[in-house]
């Protein structure tokens, strides 16, 4: 019986009981629609075991949507708490497990395999390649982050939520404070998902630096592609500190180590330092592609080429590198004294230039342009007021004497939801509306989406701007109810009102999809939004090999010289194309972390113990794998050009 | 249409703030001692300077968006292609250089502001309180003093007090918004933090960094009184109030929600600070050998605790 008892939850509430049946129910009908449709067969071949990074990354991104959706409800339950003095909707403990969840479902399972989607679906394609380096190690990537997310999803119906917080601090999240398993699915799901995105980062590094196509030198790559490169060099130096940082917590809590602890030598600020010198370069890692994306966006709808592009990439450069050198200002109160905040406050402020120098880039493209409002560029057009607020609050932030008001209070949750949502999310929400067509041959219809675009402005500025006021006004972040001498309540009841109308503008972009499979033109052609690069010139949708031959590159905008300027794109003549075999591996591999996982969270360590040499032998067996792919012939891509050149007549 | 919308959530933004924050001073800009008011004076420049910013950003957006948009323009326009320019980017450059360069002085200058006696109240001598946390409470010892409160502080106005911060657990950080802004109390350090009040007065703090299930309600009342009142209230507790035994401060510090409560003597004695002293920039000498005097380094509690968490 004590076997199974700690499986069970330690807070239960109605709530988890019902969305414990929910799941339960949704589950089922899944697994029976599936069968009764006969599709297991298909998925399997075409899903599962693919290794084409088109698929892979429309699989990221449905992870990232169904995540957007959970986080999104915790985020609705906490405004809703907050939404009146003295609330009891959630008990302290429950209030404490939302927001946790919330800020790791939101950062590390909605934005990760979102910009992930991006990275895999266009990389290839924008630098004319056919597929990532190492394809079957993408799907690993794939697999090994998508069980970490189940395993960390499990978690608040399977044992109990972590609740100390997305950063962790210890002492609190050491076994004394946080004797729930909680915190130790933290410490192994992130661990899990975490390993793949390090994967992901080198697969796309290598994939970037030497599968270009010919005449694409690095300048000459397109914005996107440069941001996911700097964004994947930082992950590559960040996400190993992630990875010590979370076996050291680990083995604080499941093998009795001194790491974090208080006495016998260990230093609980080693925890924060530690997260935050990764933590902070990770929200770097999230913005650049999102900075990626508005720069084709917005060029796109210019109709003009980018302006400064050179101080573009450069300016990128240098955030890449003093994304590093300012992660103190996370705890600028912990007494480090006047001298070494000094120093932080000056490196943190300094970043704000190259952030500035591109927004001021945006506005000179937008100069002599022929601006088109379509949804994606609404959202870049919201996205750079919004963006500014954000960004300049960060600035009065790093004013470190200042901080020590600000810290810990509202204000920062403000400051870094104003700089996440329009600047990440809009940045997602936007690519997604622009690459939708490019993905299902159809678009996303527009006057819908521009309302989604307005109403989610308006939730927003409705949800957040209140916190910075609450924040001055004394409001500590992450208190689960506040009395009503504070003063606070009508506030906090208005940023609820917004939190419902982003929610609205949510459903109000699930329900645009719904629209536009149904009623939306299927006669689009490859390019509906004349844009400018590689990924727009192949066929929509896009063959499994992307390009029937390579194409050749001579400036930044390959794509719109080939329309405008007479640039021939394909030339000589088609051959017969070397592609990858689809794989298991990477999934079974995957299945075993997530056992190995469940059994360190619990500390079943006979079942660890087998997992781990499942995983090993593995790998054994992988490196003794021959499979040298397969060819696709020459009549085999004739017929498919043949098919997609029709089929958009 | 758009621009519509657009001025119709500008006016919200304004209306919102300015119909909340009339009718009350927020308490961060509404301060009550010398290190509150940098803080509000940074923070108010800040404002302002950053406002600025915003609005150039958005002129310059809506100007370009009105001007150049497709509807405007011929069909036959060709939007020509730039590189960039030298000289514009170097401006852009040079502008946020110049912002942060003065930012960078005033936010200097501000830290040894804050990390010093409070101005104005250098010559003061500095009364000595050791702030403690403990899960939910704040314990404030007054070694020189002799005495101990749980959840409620007296200081007396128009003298520097500085606080020894550590904590009985978690990390917390100490604040009380209209004297200054916070400190982390941890358990293996003391921080110190300078702070004055100006004016005898009623002033709430709390420990603003999470710490677990009762971090919510972790609250505490600060009065300002006279020094004279002041001296009046410690002679009165040394009247009164039980001394502090090891054995009813370990039951203080067990997990939970306490009231006010008032002791003689202090537990620096039985269960003395942390001894690393972290980031001071001035050692004052004169409380150290209340540290110094202990031989056991960790509290009895601490283990108690542990044993709790391994059933
Ligand atoms: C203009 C540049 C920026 C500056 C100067 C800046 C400055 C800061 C500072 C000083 C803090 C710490 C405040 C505190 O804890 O008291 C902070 C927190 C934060 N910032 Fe920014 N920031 C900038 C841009 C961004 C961007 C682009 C993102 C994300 C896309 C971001 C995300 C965050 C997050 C997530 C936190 C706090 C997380 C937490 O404590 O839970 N910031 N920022
Ligand atoms: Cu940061
Ligand atoms: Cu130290």
């Amino acid at each position: 019986m004590d076997f199974f008892d700690r499986f069970a939850v330690p807070h239960p509430s109605f709530l988890i009981y019902a969305s414990m049946v929910g799941i339960g129910l949704t589950m089922l009908a899944i697994v029976l629609g599936i069968t009764y449709f006969k599709k297991w067969g298909y998925l399997w071949r075409e899903w599962i075991t693919t290794v084409d990074h088109k698929r892979i990354g429309i699989m990221y991104l449905l992870v990232a949507l169904l995540m957007l959706f959970r986080g999104g409800v915790d985020a609705v339950m906490m405004r809703y708490q907050l939404s009146m003095p003295d609330n009891t909707f959630l008990d302290s403990q429950h209030y404490n497990e939302v927001f946790t969840t919330h800020g790791i479902v939101m950062i590390l399972f909605m934005a990760m395999p979102f910009i992930t989607f991006f990275f895999n679906y266009l990389i290839p394609l924008q630098i004319g390649a056919r597929d990532v380096a190492f394809p079957r190690l993408n799907a690993l990537s794939f697999w090994l982050f998508f069980m970490g997310m189940g395993l960390f999803n499990i978690s608040f119906i399977v044992g109990g939520s972590p609740d100390a917080g997305w950063t962790s601090y210890f002492p609190l999240a050491n076994n004394e404070f946080s004797p729930s398993v909680g915190t130790n699915y933290y410490m192994i799901a992130i661990q899990i998902a975490g390993l793949g995105t390090m994967i992901s980062g080198i697969n796309f590094i290598t994939t970037i630096l030497k599968m270009r196509a010919p005449g694409m030198k690095l300048m000459k790559m397109p914005m996107f592609t440069w941001s996911a490169f700097i964004a994947n060099v930082i992950v590559v130096f960040a996400f190993p500190v992630l990875t010590v940082l979370l076996a050291m917590g680990t083995m604080d809590r499941l093998f009795g180590t001194n790491f974090f602890t208080t006495d016998n030598g260990g230093m609980d600020m080693l925890w924060a330092n530690l997260f935050w010198v990764w933590g902070h370069p990770e929200v770097y890692i999230l913005i650049l592609p999102a900075f990626g994306l508005y720069s084709e966006i917005i060029a796109t709808f210019a109709r003009r080429n980018l302006y400064g592009y050179k101080s573009m990439v450069a300016s990128m450069v240098v955030i890449s590198v003093f994304s590093f050198l300012v992660w103190t200002h996370h705890f600028f109160t912990m007494g480090q004294g006047a001298f070494t905040n000094s120093i932080f406050s000056i490196t943190t402020m300094a970043i704000a230039i190259p952030t500035g120098v591109k927004i001021f880039n945006w506005l000179f493209t937008l100069w002599k342009g022929k601006i088109v409002f379509t949804t994606p560029m609404l959202y870049s057009m919201l996205f750079i007021p919004l963006f500014t607020l954000g960004g300049v609050t960060g600035v009065m932030l790093a004013m470190s004497a200042a901080d020590y008001q600000y810290h810990n209070t509202m204000f920062l949750v403000a400051h870094f939801h104003n700089v996440i949502i329009p600047g990440v999310v809009y940045a997602m929400i936007a690519g997604l509306t622009f690459y939708w067509p490019k993905m299902f041959g159809f678009m996303l219809n527009e006057r819908i989406g521009k309302w989604t675009a307005w109403l989610m402005s308006v939730g927003f500025v409705l949800a957040f701007i209140p916190m910075y006021i609450t924040g001055l006004d004394g409001q500590a972040r992450r208190m689960y109810t506040y009395s009503e001498s504070t003063g606070f309540s009508m506030l906090n009841m208005v940023s609820f009102i917004g939190a419902g109308i982003m929610a609205i503008s949510f459903a109000l972009l699930v329900y645009n999809i719904y629209y536009s499979i149904r009623y939306a033109s299927r006669d689009i052609g490859n390019d509906p939004w004349d844009a400018r690069s590689l990924e727009w010139a192949t066929h929509t949708p896009v063959p499994e090999y992307n390009f029937a031959i390579t194409p050749q590159v001579a400036s930044t905008q390959a794509f719109w010289d080939a329309k405008k300027n007479g640039h021939e794109l394909f030339k000589g003549k088609i051959e017969k194309i070397h592609m990858p075999n689809n794989s298991g591996w990477p999934f079974i591999l995957g299945c075993i972390f997530f056992v190995f996982g469940f059994a360190m969270v619990f500390s079943i360590w006979p079942l660890a113990i087998v997992t781990l040499i499942g995983i090993l032998g593995c790998l054994v067996y992988r490196s003794f794998e021959k499979d040298h792919g397969r060819y696709i012939s020459v009549e085999e891509i004739e017929e498919t050009e043949a098919k997609l050149r029709g089929a958009k007549k | 249409m758009k621009i519509k919308v657009k001025w119709a959530l500008l006016t919200m933004i304004f209306t919102i703030a300015t119909v909340l924050t009339g009718c009350e001073p927020l308490l961060v800009l509404d301060p009550k001692g010398p290190q509150a008011k940098t803080q509000a004076d940074d923070i108010m420049l800040s404002i302002w300077l950053m406002s600025g910013i915003v609005i150039v950003v958005l002129a310059i957006l809506v100007f370009v968006l009105i001007k150049y948009r497709a509807s405007k323009q011929s069909d036959d326009y060709e939007p020509p292609h730039i590189e960039g320019s030298l000289l514009v980017e170097a401006i852009c450059i040079g502008i946020p250089v110049i912002i942060v360069i003065f930012l960078s002085f005033v936010s200097v200058k501000s830290n040894y502001e804050v990390e010093a006696t409070p101005a104005g109240y250098e010559d003061t001598k500095p009364l000595i309180v050791y702030a403690s946390s403990s899960n939910w409470k704040w314990h404030f010892s007054y070694p020189e003093e002799d005495i101990e409160t749980v959840n409620y502080l007296y200081i007396p106005a128009g003298r520097a007090i500085e606080f020894k911060l550590y904590s009985y657990g978690p990390i917390t950080s100490f604040w009380i918004p209209q004297l200054g802004g916070q400190k982390y109390a941890m358990a293996d350090m003391v921080t110190t933090l300078h702070l004055a009040a100006d004016n005898p007065g009623e002033l709430q703090g709390r420990n603003a960094n999470f710490s677990g299930a009762g971090f919510a309600k972790n609250t505490f009342e600060v009065t300002a009184m006279s020094p004279t009142e002041f001296d009046e209230w410690v002679e009165e507790v040394h009247e009164t109030a039980e001394p502090l035994t090891e054995e009813k401060f370990d039951e203080l510090l067990e997990p939970g929600h306490l009231g006010r409560s008032t002791y003689t003597g202090t537990h620096l004695e039985f269960s003395p600070a942390p001894e690393h002293d972290h980031g001071s920039t001035e050692s004052d000498s004169s409380h150290t050998k209340v540290e110094s005097d202990h031989e056991n380094h960790e509290s009895s509690n601490s283990d108690e605790e542990s044993d709790h968490a391994n059933h």
